[in-house]
């Protein structure tokens, strides 16, 4: 015990070095925020309880949301921010992970240019871990985003795709769909006007519907190239490699790729060696919806660990929580009790 | 003594009397017929515990019984990895219930779990809340959900008279339970033709925590 206060004293006072702002918060959290957040999901994940009085509340199953709360409250940037304590989540019996968890984590809301921000944090958690010997992956949603706004296709498709970025399976079973001539519908055969979903909802649906059924599909090619994209893996340069080839066939990555570009070399210039770093175009896409750009994660060989570290950039998330005003955001967190146990793994 | 739970009033319990007695062994309340003491004749070593549907995998799971009767749809909704702690018997050919998802009759634009989905963004967007859906099954509906990529939902809790929340305007939609699909009808709903979630049918469970000697019992009850 006093071994992991120890360990969350250094997390904190390494991110504290940088000029970031400790910040509390409540352990309990107002359910509705992160339910509408997350959806159903987190319900499956986190420890809803209510009271008479304030309705339901939730055991905070992360810090991203009341710290990002607090800054859209107060809102000077750039600002950083660090914070340490416990999270709540539900586990699987079969992993015999504690439902109660440490978690440091660092917080950057900051305007200037992205990548450098990415690589300032990515490289601050790199270093922190380097001594571990972990295996270190990276990805970047922000490719896949792209790759959908260029598709030979409507708008509707498009928003469909990108809604399920975050469901892998969801989000084939879409592509499958959308790259074969629309199948006929037999329509339901109505009944009694009830509920809130009124007559015109339903009027407007099936005209869109009679619209989509003359859809031409996604030619082949565009759906082999997003094929593609998603199953490019490797070290960041040969991925990035294998990413400028691809805009040959997808040119609408090539900013993202571009902007890729720019981080590797951000990264490089933090003392970051970027040939060890992984990289997987999927990489993220099955975490919790926020991180909506880059994203990283450090890992030990043991199976059954989560990740030691994880992080990434969620601006959608402060668009979502400041009601319409966003900020650029890039965060992680490091889980204490494992980054001890994998120190002391590595130590022996 | 080894201890087997079983619904304590209505038809499932009446059902249960019938099919333990036509394998030989007689199931009985003793005393008034509104006590919950039971007597079980044609076995050695049994006793009856009369017990809520509802709360017999619970008892199964914590070893309190060493056999129960109840729906699969309550021992998957209420037993997280119900196959470490209750493992099936006898499949007892009553109790038919399929779990599924239904929305109003009037969306004749929605006939599958997609067309739900799609719906369910459009809601959200338009009403600024997820779409209700409202249910007892909420660990079952989540997962079915889940599973088939349905997102911007979100469950409101039903614990009876589910068929009457969408007009009554508490939830869009409902996941619930039905044999011959008459409530629904006459609720002006329409069940999803891929909303199937569950097929469920009176089951003897066997609790896997609790121990003891079931051997005779099961043997008696799988001898006809």
């Amino acid at each position: 015990m006093s071994q992991l206060r120890a360990e969350r004293a250094r997390l904190l006072a390494v991110f504290e070095a940088t000029g970031a702002v400790r910040v509390e918060a409540d352990i309990l959290q107002q359910a509705d925020v992160l339910l509408d957040l997350y959806g159903e999901d987190i319900r499956a994940r986190a420890y809803v309880t209510s009271d008479p009085l304030r309705g339901e509340q939730m055991l905070r199953p992360d810090f991203t949301v009341p710290v990002v709360q607090k800054h859209m409250a107060v809102s000077a940037e750039p600002a950083r921010y660090t914070y340490a304590g416990p999270v709540f989540r539900y586990q699987d019996s079969a992993t015999g992970r504690a439902a109660q968890s440490e978690q440091v984590g660092y917080e950057v809301f900051d305007r200037s240019a992205p990548e450098a921000i990415e690589a300032e944090v990515f490289g601050l958690f790199h270093r922190i871990l380097a001594p571990l010997g972990l295996i270190a992956s990276t990805g970047d949603v922000g490719l896949l985003r792209a790759a959908i706004d260029g598709l030979t296709t409507s708008e509707a498709r498009k928003a469909a795709l990108r809604r399920h970025i975050w469901r892998p399976a969801r989000f084939q079973s879409l592509l499958d769909r959308f790259s074969q001539p629309v199948a006929q519908k037999v329509l339901g055969v109505g009944g009694q006007q009830i509920g809130l979903r009124r007559a015109q909802d339903v009027q407007e649906r099936l005209a869109q519907l009679q619209d989509e059924a003359t859809a031409p599909p996604i030619p082949a090619a565009e759906i082999a190239a997003l094929t593609d994209l998603l199953a490019i893996r490797g070290k960041l340069p040969e991925a990035l490699e294998l990413l400028q080839a691809l805009t040959g066939r997808l040119p609408s990555i090539a900013t993202a790729v571009l902007h890729m570009a720019t981080r590797i070399t951000a990264l490089d210039a933090a003392g970051v060696d970027v040939a060890q770093i992984g990289f997987e175009a999927a990489y993220g896409l099955t975490a919790m919806e926020y991180y909506d750009g880059f994203v990283f994660g450090f890992y030990a060989a043991e199976p059954g660990w989560p990740a030691i570290a994880s992080g990434g950039r969620y601006d959608a998330l402060t668009r979502v929580l400041g009601q319409g005003r966003a900020v650029p955001a890039v965060g992680g967190i490091i889980r204490p009790e494992y980054s001890l146990r994998a120190a002391i793994g590595s130590a022996s | 003594m080894i201890k087997l739970g079983v619904p304590s009033k209505g038809r499932l319990m009446n059902e249960t009397f019938d099919w333990f007695a036509k394998r030989g062994v007689q199931l009985s309340k003793s005393g008034s017929d509104r006590e919950y003491v039971g007597r079980v004749e044609g076995v050695d070593g049994v006793e009856l515990v009369l017990l809520s549907a509802g709360e017999i995998p619970r008892e199964l799971a914590a070893g309190r019984i060493h056999l129960g009767v109840t729906g699969t749809d309550l021992v998957h909704e209420k037993l997280a990895n119900w196959a470490d702690t209750v493992e099936p018997v006898a499949e007892m050919g009553f109790g038919f219930a399929d779990l599924i998802v239904a929305v109003p009759a009037c969306w004749r634009d929605v006939t599958s779990l997609h067309d739900l989905d799609a719906v369910a963004a459009r809601f959200r967007a338009d009403h600024g809340f997820r779409l209700r859906i409202a249910t007892k099954y909420h660990r079952l509906v989540r997962q079915f959900l889940t599973a088939q990529g349905v997102a911007d939902y979100q469950l409101v809790d039903s614990q009876g008279a589910t068929e009457g929340a969408v007009k009554n305007e508490t939830a869009e939609a409902i996941a619930d339970i039905t044999s011959t699909g008459a409530t629904i009808v006459a609720n002006h709903l329409r069940i999803l033709e891929d909303g199937l979630v569950l097929k469920s049918q009176a089951t003897l469970w066997k609790s896997r925590i609790a121990g003891g000697d079931c051997g005779p019992l099961i043997r008696k009850i799988r001898a006809k």
